[in-house]
C-alpha cells in the first residue's frame, strides 16, 4: 500500500554528473606500489642532478680580495685609517696584487661585495622614488615622501635622484692592470663597464627626464645632488649613455640586495686579448678607496670569477640536491621495510575482524 | 502495481489510491469473512459523517486512524453513511442497510478495544470488536488458533515496518445471551458507585469467543523513512529530542513509532508535576534512578556547579546506568524553565536516550533549545514544518538575545512555508535529514576542516618566511616591536580565542608550515647568497629574491594540496577534471599574472606602484629558480608524504579502518545484507488510534451531539 505521489518536484536539481557531484574523479591513493617507486625514483634523479651542479659549481674560479682595511692587513689599510671618522673621507688609493699561475678562463666578471649593509632593510629600501628615476618630471620637481630625510637639500632643492639608497652610492672604483713577466710594464685591461645592469632596468625602468635644450645639466636645473655626492647625477660619466639616472653603476646599485651580504657587478672582462679569460702572470687592481664601511663593521670584497650553465659558484643548490636525494632514498629504504613488516599483520587484523 | 479502479463504488473516496487487486476481487465475490471484515470496520467505530454537499460524504473522526479505516471500507463498498443514537445506516455495495446499535462498547486505556453491538436487518444480534491484538488474541475462540498465528506473524511483520496494528474480530449473539446481557448492561450503565469497573465486567462478559476476521495495519502519518532516519542518527551519536505541541498521548505513541522510544528501554519517566515541588521531584527522582551518585554532594558537577556560577559554563556528559526517556509537558516545563531549575532538567534530560516534550508554546521551543545550547557544548540542529517552529529554527528574541538552534532546518509541508522560508537549509522530507547531516554535514566538515588545515598552513607558510627574513634585513619591518607588544597585551588576545579548530590538527598545521617557510626561506637563500646569474649578473637582489620566494611559495603550497588532502581524508578524496583545472589553472594563472604585473606597461602608468618591472622576465629565465623550485618543493611534500605512507601501517586509527574497508568493499561489492525480522514484543502494538482517554461512545448513544437533521431521522426511525 503506497500514498505517495511519485511526480517530480518542482525545484529538484538536474541529474547531471556536476549538479549530483558524481564527475569522474581520479582518487589519489598512497599505496605502497606508488609511493615507494616514487621515492626512489625522485632520489636517483636527485643525486644525480646534485651530482652535476656540484661539479659545475667546483669547476668555477672564483678570486677574492677583502680590501676593507681592518688591521692594517693590505695596503689599503691606510686609507681605511685615514678616513676614521672623517666625513666625508678624503680620496685615497690602493692597491691589491695577485698572480695567476694559469689562464683563469673567461668570460670573467668582475664584483664588489659588501657585507653587513642592510640594502634590505625596510626605511633604506623605500627610500627612493621610481617614479622620479623613470624621467617624470613632475617626480623630479617633487620627489615622493618615501625619500625623506633625503628629499629636499638643506636649502630646499628637490633632491634628484632622492633617498637614501642613491645617496649611498657606492663609490670606490677599480682598474685592473696586468703584468706579462715579472718587472715587465702593467698593461691596463680594459673593463666593460656597460651592460652590467638588466637590459629592462637600463631600458624601461630608468630613464633620464626629457633633454631642456639638448642639455642633460638643464634637464636637471632646480635639483641638488644627494649630499653624499661629490658631482652631480649628469656628471657621473662622460658617456651620454650612461649618465644621469641611466648610469649603469647607480642602475646596479639601485637594484638593491636581499640579504646583509651581497654581490655587485663591476665589468665585465671580454675584449682584445681578455676575451678567452686572464692569462697567467701578475696582477694588480688599483682601488679608488671611497667608500666607508668601517662604521658599521662592513667589509668591502673584489671579486673576479667566471660563471656556467647554472650560474656563478654556489655550492648549495649542489650539496642540496644530494642530500635531499639521499633523505628519498633513505626514507625509501624505510618506509619499504615497514611495508614489509606490517602489511602482513595488517592482513591479520583484518582476516581478525 | 496498478492502482485499482473503485469506479464500481460511486461513493468512493478519489484521493484514495489502493495496490491490491485480490481484495477487491474477494470483496466482489462476496467472500463472507472479507465482508465480515468490512461491516466491522464500517460498523465498529465513532466516526460521524456529514454531507455538506449531496452525495459527497465527509467524515469526522476522532482520531485519524479511526477515519483512514472507515474512509477504506468505504472505498471497498461499505459507505458508512450516517448514524443516530440508535442506528447506523451503511450501504453495502450500493445497498441501503440500517443496523440497530443495541449498544457501544467504549474505549478505555485498559480494555484497549471498542465493541458495537447491532442488530442486522436480518435480526441477528452481532458483536464486532475491534482493538489491540495483544488483547484481542486473548479473547478469540479456540477454533480460529491457527489463522490467529498467522494473523499474529503478519502483525509482526507490520509492527517491524511501524505500522500501527489493530485485530478486528465478531461474534454472534444468541438472542437470550443478549437479553440478559442487556439488562445487566443496563443496570450497570445505571449504577452510581463504581460503575466504570462493573460496566467492564459487563463488557468483558460479551467480548469473549471472538472469531478472528483479520488485522489493520495502518502507515504512521510520519513521513517516510523516519524511524530509520532517527535509528541513523542515533547510531551517528546524535541525540533526538521532540518538541511538539501535540496531546502527550499523541506525542508519547509518534516517540515511539519513530523509535526514539523503544520498547527494550529501562524505563520512562513522565514529568506531569504541576507545580514546582512536585516537578522538581520528579525530576529528582528519574535522576535518581538513572544515576544515584549524581544527586549526591560529592559529584563533580554539583561541585563544579556549586562553585561557580558566572556565565558561560559547560555542563558535562554523563553516563546514566541504562536507556531511559523522558516525557515532560509544556505545563511542567514552565516550571522546569524556571532559573534554577533549568539545570535539573537539563541534567536529567542529557542522560535519557529519548526525550519528548509535548504541549510545548513555540517560545518554550525556543527556550529549550536554547537551554541546551547555553549549557551543553554541542551543535543544536532545529528541524520542523510548522509555523510555530520558527522560534526555535530561526531564532527568537529572548531576554534581550536571540535564541534558537545553530541550524534551522525547514520542511515544507502541509503546515505552510513559514518554517522553510525561515531556516537555514530546508526539504520536503524529514528523512533527507540524515542525508544533509550525515553525506553532506559530513563532507561539508571535511572539506573544512581541510580547507582550515591548508589555510593555516599556506599562512604559516606564508608569514614565516618574512619572519625568518627578518632575521637578515635587521627586524626592520616589524609593524609593531617588541616593546610596544608586551607595554600592550591586549594585542595578543584576539588570538587567544577561537582556536578551538582541533588542536592537535592545528599544531600539525603549525609545524608544516614552520617547515615549509624554514625550507622555504633557506633554500631560496641558499640559492641567491652570492651567487650570480647565468649572465654573470648578480641574483641576489631584493625584487628577485622575492620572486623566487614567492614562485616557490605558490609552487610549494599548491603542491601540498595533494598530500595535505590525501593526509587528511585518505582515501576519499577525488580529483575531478574541475580540481584539476582550478589548480594547475591557478598555478598557470600566477605566471601569467606575474609576468603582467611585471610588464613594462603597467610601469610606465604607474611606476611607483609597478616597481617590480622585468623581475619576471629575468628570474624566470634562470636554472636556479626552478632548481630551487624542484627542491623546495620536495623537500615540502617529503615529511607530508612518508608521515601518511607510514601512518596508515604504524598508527592506523579507526577511521582509516572503516576507510579501509569501504575501499575493500568497493572492490568486491558485498550482498545487501538481508533483512532481519525483529520481532516486537506486543505492548508497542496497541493502537495510538484509540489512546485517547475516551471514546465518542457514551455522547453517540445519548444522542446529545447529533445534528438536528440526524435527530429527526431517529425520530422518524423511532
Amino acid at each position: 500500500m503506497t500514498w505517495s505521489v511519485t511526480a517530480r518536484g518542482a525545484h529538484q536539481p538536474d541529474n547531471t554528473a556536476f549538479t549530483q557531484q558524481r564527475l569522474p574523479a581520479w582518487q589519489p591513493l598512497l599505496s605502497a606500489g606508488i609511493t615507494l617507486p616514487l621515492f626512489f625514483c625522485a632520489g636517483l634523479a636527485f643525486i644525480g642532478l646534485g651530482l652535476g651542479l656540484f661539479y659545475s659549481s667546483n669547476g668555477i674560479k672564483e678570486l677574492e680580495y677583502d680590501y676593507t682595511g681592518d688591521g692594517g692587513t693590505g695596503n689599503c689599510s691606510l686609507c681605511a685609517a685615514e678616513g676614521q671618522g672623517r666625513a666625508p673621507p678624503p680620496s685615497c688609493s690602493c692597491a691589491w696584487y695577485f698572480s695567476l699561475p694559469e689562464l683563469f678562463p673567461g668570460p670573467v666578471y668582475l664584483y664588489y661585495e659588501l657585507s653587513n649593509f642592510y640594502q634590505n632593510n625596510r626605511r633604506y629600501g623605500v627610500s627612493r622614488d621610481d617614479a622620479q628615476l623613470s624621467g617624470l618630471v613632475s617626480a623630479l620637481r617633487h620627489p615622493a615622501n618615501e625619500c625623506a630625510p633625503y628629499q629636499l637639500s638643506a636649502t630646499g632643492l628637490p633632491i634628484a635622484p632622492c633617498g637614501a639608497i642613491a645617496n649611498s652610492l657606492f663609490n670606490d672604483s677599480f682598474t685592473l692592470w696586468h703584468q706579462r713577466q715579472p718587472g715587465g710594464p702593467y698593461i691596463e685591461v680594459p673593463l666593460d663597464r656597460t651592460a652590467i645592469a638588466w637590459w629592462t632596468d637600463y631600458h624601461v625602468k630608468f630613464r633620464n627626464p626629457p633633454l631642456v635644450n639638448g642639455s642633460l645639466a638643464l634637464a636637471f636645473r632646480g635639483t641638488a645632488p644627494p649630499p653624499n655626492w661629490h658631482r652631480p647625477v649628469y656628471e657621473l660619466s662622460p658617456d651620454p649613455n650612461n649618465t644621469g639616472f641611466i648610469n649603469q653603476d647607480f642602475v646596479v646599485w639601485m637594484r638593491t640586495a636581499a640579504l646583509p651580504t651581497f654581490r655587485k657587478l663591476y665589468a665585465r672582462i671580454r675584449q682584445g686579448n681578455y676575451s678567452a679569460g686572464l692569462p697567467r702572470g701578475s696582477y694588480r687592481v688599483n682601488i679608488t678607496y671611497n667608500y666607508p664601511v668601517r662604521a658599521f663593521g662592513g667589509h668591502k670584497l673584489i671579486i673576479l670569477s667566471n660563471i656556467s650553465w647554472m650560474g656563478g659558484k654556489n655550492p648549495f643548490l649542489g650539496i642540496a640536491y644530494l642530500v635531499v636525494g639521499s633523505l628519498c632514498i633513505l626514507m625509501g629504504f624505510v618506509m619499504l621495510v615497514v611495508y614489509i613488516r606490517y602489511q602482513d599483520q595488517d592482513d591479520d587484523d583484518n582476516d581478525d575482524e | 502495481n496498478d492502482k485499482v479502479d473503485f469506479s464500481y463504488n460511486r461513493l468512493a473516496d478519489p484521493k484514495f489510491s489502493f495496490y491490491d487487486n485480490a481484495l477487491v476481487e474477494a470483496v466482489k465475490s462476496e467472500d463472507r469473512l472479507v465482508y465480515l471484515f468490512f461491516l466491522c470496520l464500517s460498523l465498529c467505530h465513532t466516526v460521524m459523517s456529514e454531507e455538506k454537499v449531496e452525495g459527497e460524504l465527509v467524515y469526522q473522526a476522532q482520531s485519524p486512524d479511526e477515519g483512514a479505516l472507515v474512509t477504506a471500507s468505504r472505498n471497498f463498498g461499505f459507505v458508512f453513511s450516517s448514524r443516530t443514537s440508535e442506528t447506523i445506516t451503511v450501504i453495502e455495495m450500493g445497498k441501503i442497510r440500517v443496523y440497530q446499535l443495541l449498544a457501544l462498547l467504549d474505549f478505555s486505556n485498559e480494555r484497549k478495544r471498542m465493541s458495537v453491538v447491532v442488530r442486522t436487518p436480518e435480526d441477528r444480534v452481532m458483536l464486532f470488536c475491534k482493538g489491540a491484538d495483544t488483547i484481542i488474541y486473548e479473547l478469540l475462540h479456540p477454533s480460529c488458533a491457527s489463522l490467529s498465528e498467522v494473523t499474529m506473524d503478519h502483525l509482526d511483520d507490520f509492527a517491524s515496518e511501524g505500522l500501527r496494528t489493530l485485530m478486528v474480530a465478531y461474534r454472534e449473539l444468541d438472542n437470550t445471551f443478549f437479553q440478559t446481557w442487556i439488562k445487566k448492561h443496563s443496570e450497570a450503565c445505571l449504577t452510581l458507585e463504581d460503575r466504570e469497573r462493573k460496566l467492564n465486567l459487563v463488557y468483558e462478559e460479551a467480548e469473549r469467543d471472538l472469531i478472528l476476521l483479520g488485522a489493520t495495519a495502518i502507515e504512521d502519518k510520519l513521513q517516510s523513512g523516519v524511524p530509520e532516519t532517527i535509528c541513523t542518527l542515533t547510531k551517528a551519536k546524535i541525540k533526538v529530542w521532540v518538541l511538539t505541541g501535540d496531546k502527550q498521548e499523541t506525542a508519547v505513541n509518534i516517540a515511539y513509532s519513530c523509535r526514539i522510544f523503544k520498547d527494550e528501554m529501562d524505563g520512562l519517566f513522565v514529568v506531569e508535576g504541576t507545580d514546582r515541588e512536585t516537578v522538581l521531584q520528579e525530576l529528582r527522582a528519574a535522576r535518581n534512578k538513572m544515576k544515584p551518585e549524581s544527586l549526591l554532594e560529592s559529584d563533580p558537577i554539583n561541585i563544579c556547579l556549586a562553585r561557580k556560577t558566572k556565565l558561560p559554563f559547560r555542563v558535562l556528559d554523563e553516563t546514566p546506568n541504562g536507556s531511559y526517556g523522558l516525557v515532560i509537558n509544556g505545563y511542567s516545563l514552565a516550571y522546569a524553565l524556571e532559573g534554577n531549575m533549568e539545570l535539573e532538567l537539563l541534567r536529567t534530560a542529557c542522560m535519557c536516550k529519548g526525550v519528548v516534550c509535548c504541549r510545548m508554546t513555540p517560545l518554550q521551543k525556543a527556550q529549550v533549545v536554547d537551554l541546551v545550547k547555553r549549557y551543553k557544548k554541542v551543535v543544536t540542529l532545529a528541524i520542523g514544518d510548522g509555523a510555530n517552529d520558527i522560534g526555535m529554527i530561526k531564532g527568537m528574541n529572548l531576554w534581550g538575545f536571540i535564541a534558537a538552534a545553530h541550524i534551522g532546518v525547514g520542511i515544507s509541508g502541509h503546515e505552510g512555508m513559514q518554517a522553510m522560508l525561515n531556516s537555514d537549509f530546508s526539504f520536503c522530507q524529514f528523512r533527507y535529514l540524515q542525508r544533509l547531516l550525515l553525506v553532506h554535514g559530513r563532507w561539508s566538515y571535511n572539506r573544512m576542516c581541510k580547507f582550515l588545515s591548508y589555510f593555516f598552513y599556506k599562512n604559516f607558510a606564508f608569514t614565516l618566511v618574512h619572519f625568518w627574513y627578518a632575521f637578515f634585513n635587521g627586524f626592520s619591518a616589524q609593524d609593531v616591536n617588541e616593546t610596544w607588544s608586551l607595554c600592550y597585551p591586549e594585542l595578543y588576545e584576539p588570538g587567544q580565542h577561537n582556536l578551538y579548530f582541533n588542536k592537535k590538527e592545528f599544531l600539525k598545521c603549525l609545524m608544516h608550515g614552520i617547515y615549509s617557510s624554514f625550507v622555504l626561506f633557506f633554500v631560496s637563500m641558499g640559492t641567491v647568497f652570492n651567487s650570480e646569474r647565468s649572465d654573470g649578473k648578480d641574483i641576489s637582489d631584493f625584487q628577485s629574491f622575492s620572486l623566487i620566494v614567492q614562485s616557490t611559495l605558490i609552487w610549494v603550497v599548491t603542491m601540498q594540496v595533494w598530500p595535505l588532502v590525501v593526509g587528511i581524508a585518505l582515501r576519499t578524496n577525488f580529483w575531478t577534471l574541475i580540481s584539476h583545472a582550478f589548480i594547475w589553472g591557478s598555478l598557470g594563472f600566477y605566471f601569467c599574472m606575474l609576468l603582467f604585473l611585471c610588464s613594462d606597461g603597467l610601469y610606465l602608468m604607474f611606476p611607483s606602484i609597478f616597481h617590480f618591472l622585468g623581475v619576471a622576465r629575468n628570474i624566470l629565465n634562470q636554472p636556479q629558480m626552478w632548481l630551487c623550485l624542484v627542491l623546495s618543493t620536495i623537500l615540502c611534500l617529503i615529511p607530508g608524504i612518508g608521515y601518511n605512507f607510514l601512518r596508515l601501517f604504524l598508527w592506523p586509527v579507526n577511521v582509516d579502518k572503516v576507510l579501509n574497508r569501504i575501499h575493500v568493499c568497493l572492490k568486491h561489492p558485498l550482498p545487501p545484507p538481508v533483512k532481519t525480522k525483529i520481532k516486537h514484543p506486543g505492548l508497542r502494538r496497541s493502537a495510538y488510534a484509540f489512546s485517547h482517554k475516551h471514546g465518542f461512545g457514551a455522547l453517540i448513544t445519548s444522542g446529545k451531539t447529533l445534528k438536528p437533521n440526524a435527530f429527526k431521522t431517529s425520530k422518524r426511525v423511532l
